[in-house]
């Protein structure tokens, strides 16, 4: 393990973080906010460290697929403890663990909250908080790929694999950087776009910005204690649609970005992901149908719930707690399901759950026909062996981890709807659960255990669960074997 | 630039690692998906699983705005028909690796009617570079510049000489030679050497200078510089038959050691000048019989690297030989180089090498300002061609007025032919062509020399 370089790429993350803290900085020139100092003394903090560290590059510098996944699992651990720090200091949040779970929170774009009332913290910090989340959605070492001319050479695909979610990562150009400036522009694209969208729909601005970063990151911090439900009808309606576009694979947008309409119209992984969501807003649309006043406000909540769901977003519009049994499993299952791999959401991803259905498919083919051989496909190409490997070792990952942590919770006392729910909702990135997590309460019951096992659940939901754990395997850190 | 290269073995891998490097967009071929994993995941390029020769891949691949298509399966015709169908799916360069001699016989036509801008035969290269060598047995490598008026030459100080302990600036004083050394390889250390660093019996020396000068400079410290007369080859493959062929018109008399009868008859056929020994190569009798101790030069190119080298090692224990040495595998070329084994071939490496030439001379076309690029010294240092532009920051001024960055050295400066090895008081003119040694890689433009 080469503790030196990894250092180093840990002084290039300070040295980011404390470039994103102006703009919370610049927030608060604006509204004239004291708390904006808060942000100004981390900045100098991180700013000061960061240049230290990486004043010098190591000599060695030996990075392998092992270090690139301790240096992205160790770089989100350190950004969120100095993205923390505004929160602390300022007293907005007087508990630590508290405020480290906000921007946990945030940068992993789950959008949980440990606040009470919202509406009182100030509006700079209102902003670092949706910032985090649109940083944290398309990733920030992706961000750093593609502005720093970090050395060359081959482990920036290290990296970019650790980062980004989904279960094959391929690049949509050869070059690593060039991948990462396309996505980043895509992604600042639609973000724009929503938000001019937003103001043409008579929001402020403050309010636009906040909410698109929450959109664009699937995140789902609100700057209202209501969240979205005191917004019209019509800018919730644009906010569900940039959530769904949000959860595509990014791909698909380079597709059209050069002019091959026709192969991103053919995205499997796309197709079954629209699929999924109107098939499930029809059948909770019908479901609901009863408690609002007519269909389409119905169909109108069904779908902004599944939405938020699916993508795993977290906003609301309505308390979907008291729902009837059927939706309320829907949006459960939902919970897992997903939005695509290669988007800003989280979730096991539904091409994991395409390769899943198509390999029990295959299981139930080769008991009728003990002799078959069938080679499994996704978006029209061969699954590689590895690559069914993975997602099934995944899914056991996944499976162990969330009962670990339900195990772990339930110490709290909760009912079990609460600590399924609240593990489902960290560890997918979602946001709200049902109960007592349910989107109209908050998470500030939970022990300081508790809150803490949240905060591994949500980085590894976001890492994709390896990386993190790679960090606790004691073959990481031996040296020499 | 875009470059598309069909196949993924050592040829391709190297390539694609080096022209990386030169930061050009690579996409890369193969049939085998484990292979292609193996490349992208230590080096900054995309991979396509299929056959490079189907128009569907080539798409996929981005043919159509590619600059350049390179193919280097095991397969001449395959490659053929990868850049025969890139040519007409995009509007690229193509160079394909063609190896078989019956083709070879015929490149020119082949070259015309499928418009290759390269074809490249990996045993016809290596036998060039042979021939070279055999013809300036003192140097390890020798690469050219400016059309083949400057030679860049590596030799290693003899032990004994007058170079032994001798320091750099004294090379023109003492020995009153109009020769520049620029590198100075000693084991793994590679440094452009100041003028009080010393030499060593042992040291790989890079020197820049003319044809003239460098003949002038190895009479002068006392090294024998005639071409070789005599020269025995073990193993009759393609190389064999391209170095005889070459050979044909020099007075080096030529003895192949093969294995196989029928190959000797094929050889005897083909090659009437030469004499053709049945026998095997590695009979320590039959050596001795055929006057191994007499040799002048000494070439192991059978189709085994061991064997190629256990040859050599034992022809240098009996004869005072120039040695000649193939090797196919690259995996330990540390190991290899440090076994006195002579000049050592490695036919792969150099097609790389011939490759990315053709590459970085596209790309001068393009607008860099590079006119030859030679990576020297185990790729620690380079050099590089440059031509002096008329709005150039530092024409007029002398050498040893300008600020130039460290561990660099302006070796050679090209007046119109005119070839002038630069001292303080020089100055660099519009029009010229200088050539600068440097171990700080990636030099774009002449204004990147100075600090």
């Amino acid at each position: 393990m080469n503790i030196a370089i990894i250092i180093y790429f840990l002084g290039w993350i300070l040295n980011v973080e404390a470039v994103l803290m102006l703009l919370p900085c610049i927030t608060a020139l604006i509204y004239q906010e004291s708390s904006g100092f808060y942000f100004l003394i981390t900045l100098v903090i991180c700013g000061a460290l960061g240049a230290a560290i990486t004043f010098r590059k190591p000599k060695n510098t030996v990075f392998y697929a092992k270090e690139g996944f301790v240096c992205v699992a160790l770089s989100w651990i350190v950004l969120s403890i100095f993205g923390a720090l505004p929160f602390y200091l300022s007293r907005e949040i007087p508990v630590f663990e508290d405020a480290l779970f906000e921007v946990i929170s945030g940068f992993t774009t789950t959008g949980s909250s440990i606040l009470t009332d919202v509406e009182a913290l100030s509006r700079c910090m209102l902003l670092w908080r949706s910032f985090t989340h649109w940083v944290g959605g398309m990733g920030v070492i992706v961000f750093m790929l593609a502005v720093l001319p970090l050395a060359g050479g081959g482990y920036n695909m290290h990296i970019m694999k650790a980062e980004s979610p989904g279960p094959s990562v391929g690049k949509l150009v050869p070059k690593v950087r060039q991948t990462a400036k396309i996505l980043y522009l895509l992604y600042f694209g639609i973000t724009v776009t929503q938000i001019t969208l937003l103001l043409l729909s008579g929001m402020p601005l403050f309010d636009t910005i906040c909410l698109s970063f929450g959109t664009a990151g699937t995140g789902g911090f609100g700057i209202l204690n209501d969240s979205i439900a005191s917004y019209t009808y019509l800018q919730q309606s644009i906010i569900t649609l940039f959530m769904i576009l949000f959860g595509i694979n990014f791909n698909v947008y380079y597709l059209f970005l050069i002019r091959k309409p026709k192969d991103a119209l053919c995205c499997e992984e796309a197709r079954v992901y629209i699929g999924i969501i109107a098939v499930s807003t029809l059948i909770i649309g019908f479901n609901i149908r009863s408690m609002y006043p007519n269909l389409i406000t119905a169909f109108h909540h069904a779908a902004f719930q599944v939405g938020t769901i699916i993508t795993t977003t977290g906003f609301a519009t309505a308390d979907f707690d008291l729902w009837p049994e059927l939706s309320k499993t829907i949006l459960v299952l939902l919970m897992f399901c997903g939005a695509c791999a290669g988007s800003t959401g989280g979730g096991m991803k539904v091409s994991r759950i395409l390769i899943a259905v198509k390999q029990v498919k295959k299981e139930l083919g080769s008991l009728v026909h003990p002799q078959s051989v069938k080679i499994l496909r996704l978006e029209g190409k061969k699954l590689e062996h590895n690559v069914i490997r993975s997602a099934n070792g995944y899914f056991l990952a996944y499976a162990l981890i969330f009962a670990g942590s339900v195990l772990l919770i339930s110490i709290d006392q909760f009912d079990f709807t609460t600590n399924v729910t609240a593990v489902a909702a960290t560890f997918n990135n979602i946001g709200p659960g049902l109960a007592k997590v349910g989107p109209t309460c908050n998470w500030s019951g939970f022990s300081p255990f508790s809150k803490y096992i949240f905060m591994f659940d949500m980085l590894a939901g976001r890492l994709e669960i390896f990386p993190m754990l790679l960090l606790f395997a004691p073959g990481t850190w031996k040296k020499g074997f | 630039m875009k470059i598309i290269i069909v196949g993924c073995g050592k040829v391709g891998f190297t390539l694609a690692e080096k022209l990386n490097r030169e930061n050009h967009d690579i996409i890369l071929i193969d049939n085998d998906p484990n292979a292609l994993r193996s490349i992208t995941e230590c080096v900054d390029v995309m991979g396509v699983t299929g056959n490079g020769a189907v128009y569907q891949v080539q798409i996929e691949a981005g043919i159509a705005d590619a600059d350049l298509m390179i193919a280097t399966t095991n397969s001449d015709e395959l490659n053929m028909l990868c850049c025969l169908i890139a040519k007409k799916a995009g509007n690229c360069h193509t160079v394909a690796r063609i190896r078989n001699p019956e083709y070879s016989s015929e490149i020119k036509y082949i070259r015309e009617e499928l418009n290759l801008s390269l074809a490249i035969n990996p045993e016809l290269a290596a036998a060039m570079e042979i021939s070279r060598l055999l013809r300036f047995p003192s140097a390890i490598k020798i690469d050219t510049f400016a059309r083949g008026r400057i030679e860049l030459l590596k030799f290693i100080v003899p032990n004994h000489s007058k170079l032994d302990n001798l320091k750099v600036m004294e090379v023109s004083t003492k020995l009153k030679c109009n020769v520049l050394i620029c590198v100075v390889e000693r084991g793994k250390k590679v440094v452009i050497p100041s003028g009080n660093f010393e030499l060593q019996a042992g040291d790989k020396i890079y020197f820049i200078a003319s044809q003239k000068d460098s003949m002038d400079f190895f009479q002068k410290v006392g090294i024998v510089n005639n071409g070789v007369k005599s020269l025995m080859i073990v193993g009759g493959g393609k190389l064999t038959y391209y170095l005889a062929k070459i050979l044909k018109d020099t007075k080096i008399k030529l003895k192949i050691i093969e294995l196989d009868r029928e190959r000797c008859n094929e050889l005897s056929e083909l090659l009437p000048h030469a004499m053709i020994i049945h026998g095997d190569g590695s009979d320590q009798q039959l050596l001795a019989e055929e006057g191994l101790e007499r040799m002048e030069a000494f070439a192991s190119l059978t189709g085994f690297d061991e064997e190629n080298i256990m040859l050599s090692l034992y022809a240098a224990s009996r004869s005072n030989a120039k040695l000649i040495t193939k090797v196919n595998r690259t995996a330990f070329e540390d190991v290899v180089n440090s076994l006195n084994l002579g000049s050592v071939i490695y036919p792969k490496l150099l097609t790389a090498d011939l490759i990315l030439q053709y590459v970085r001379a596209m790309q001068n076309s393009l607008g860099s300002n590079v006119e030859t690029l030679y990576r020297i010294a185990d790729d620690q240092a380079e050099a590089l061609e440059f031509r002096v532009g008329n709005d150039a920051p530092m024409v007029g001024i002398p050498l040893e007025k300008l600020t130039l960055k460290k561990n660099l050295l302006v070796a050679c400066i090209n007046r119109r032919g005119r070839i002038i090895t630069p001292r303080g008081k020089d100055t660099m003119e519009a029009g010229d062509t200088v050539i600068i040694v440097t171990t700080n890689k990636g030099l774009q433009d002449l204004k990147d020399i100075l600090e």
